[in-house]
């Protein structure tokens, strides 16, 4: 597993994060990442591969469209994601992932979330285990759609830009 | 002057950083063929191994949703815009044995 840091967010996200997994309990959470690429330069993965570092600087947290089985699904229409773009623009910031919550399950992510992964985008999955927030975790498709790999998320106490 | 095609934010790595492309095209269904002709990488994840649009991906023309016009066979003309929108899905595994919930 690869975890080289090449996601970076202030405590005060991850914070958010994990508050809107524990609001939502027992169903999943879902909400945009909004921030930039290449904030201090790229990051060479154990891999080998070089990814630029990428930085969370906002968050849009979204509500959950699947009504008939939230708490082990989520989805976020196309409307919704234009709605997202439209505030990242607001921001001069980019959707540069998605996070959502594994109500009583790992930090891990199914086969479920690869198959309908897009590349590029960081996924971040925040565990919520009877209702706390718990481990987590971020990962990024493969451009074979082959892997879904995790990516270290550092975790700094500035206040996002 | 042709059918602009928007690249959506996370498939530009396959574009060159393009955020959109010029193509001449009657259809749809030809406008997708013809881009993924010319930038290859975006084919897997625009479409099934049969095919297929994946149920994740949108297209749009001029913002009306091809699934509520003729799908790929939708007719394109010059000066038209095709969107391409991701949606996002996902969530955790059905059943679970082994995870230890954490205090």
């Amino acid at each position: 597993m690869a975890t080289a840091p090449t996601l970076k967010m202030s405590a005060e996200i991850a914070q958010q994060i994990r508050q809107h997994g524990a609001q939502t309990y027992p169903h999943e959470c879902c909400g945009a990442l909004l921030g930039r690429d290449d904030v201090d330069g790229e990051v060479t993965t154990p891999a080998g591969v070089q990814l630029p570092l990428r930085e969370i600087m906002a968050l849009f947290p979204m509500t959950n469209r699947r009504e008939d089985s939230a708490h082990n699904r989520f989805s976020v229409t196309a409307e919704d994601v234009r709605d997202a773009e439209k505030a990242a623009r607001g921001k001069k910031l980019d959707v540069v992932g998605w996070y959502h919550s594994h109500p009583d399950h790992p930090a891990r992510p199914s086969q479920y979330d690869r198959e309908h992964a897009w590349p590029w985008y960081s996924y971040v999955i925040v565990s919520v285990a009877k209702g706390k927030p718990g481990e987590m975790t971020s990962w990024r498709l493969s451009d074979d759609r082959s892997e879904y790999a995790c990516e270290g998320i550092a975790i700094h106490d500035r206040a996002a830009g | 002057m042709g059918v602009r095609v928007i690249i959506p934010t996370p498939l530009r790595v396959y574009t060159g950083k393009r955020d959109s492309t010029e193509v001449k095209a009657q259809t749809v269904g030809e406008a997708l063929g013809r881009l993924t002709t010319e930038f290859g990488d975006l084919r897997k994840h625009l479409f099934t191994e049969e095919g297929k649009l994946r149920s994740f991906v949108n297209v749009y023309v001029n913002d009306e949703d091809i699934r509520y016009l003729a799908k790929e066979n939708t007719p394109t003309k010059d000066g038209d815009t095709i969107s391409i929108v991701p949606s996002i899905a996902g969530g955790s595994p059905l059943r679970c044995c082994s995870h230890t919930p954490r205090a």
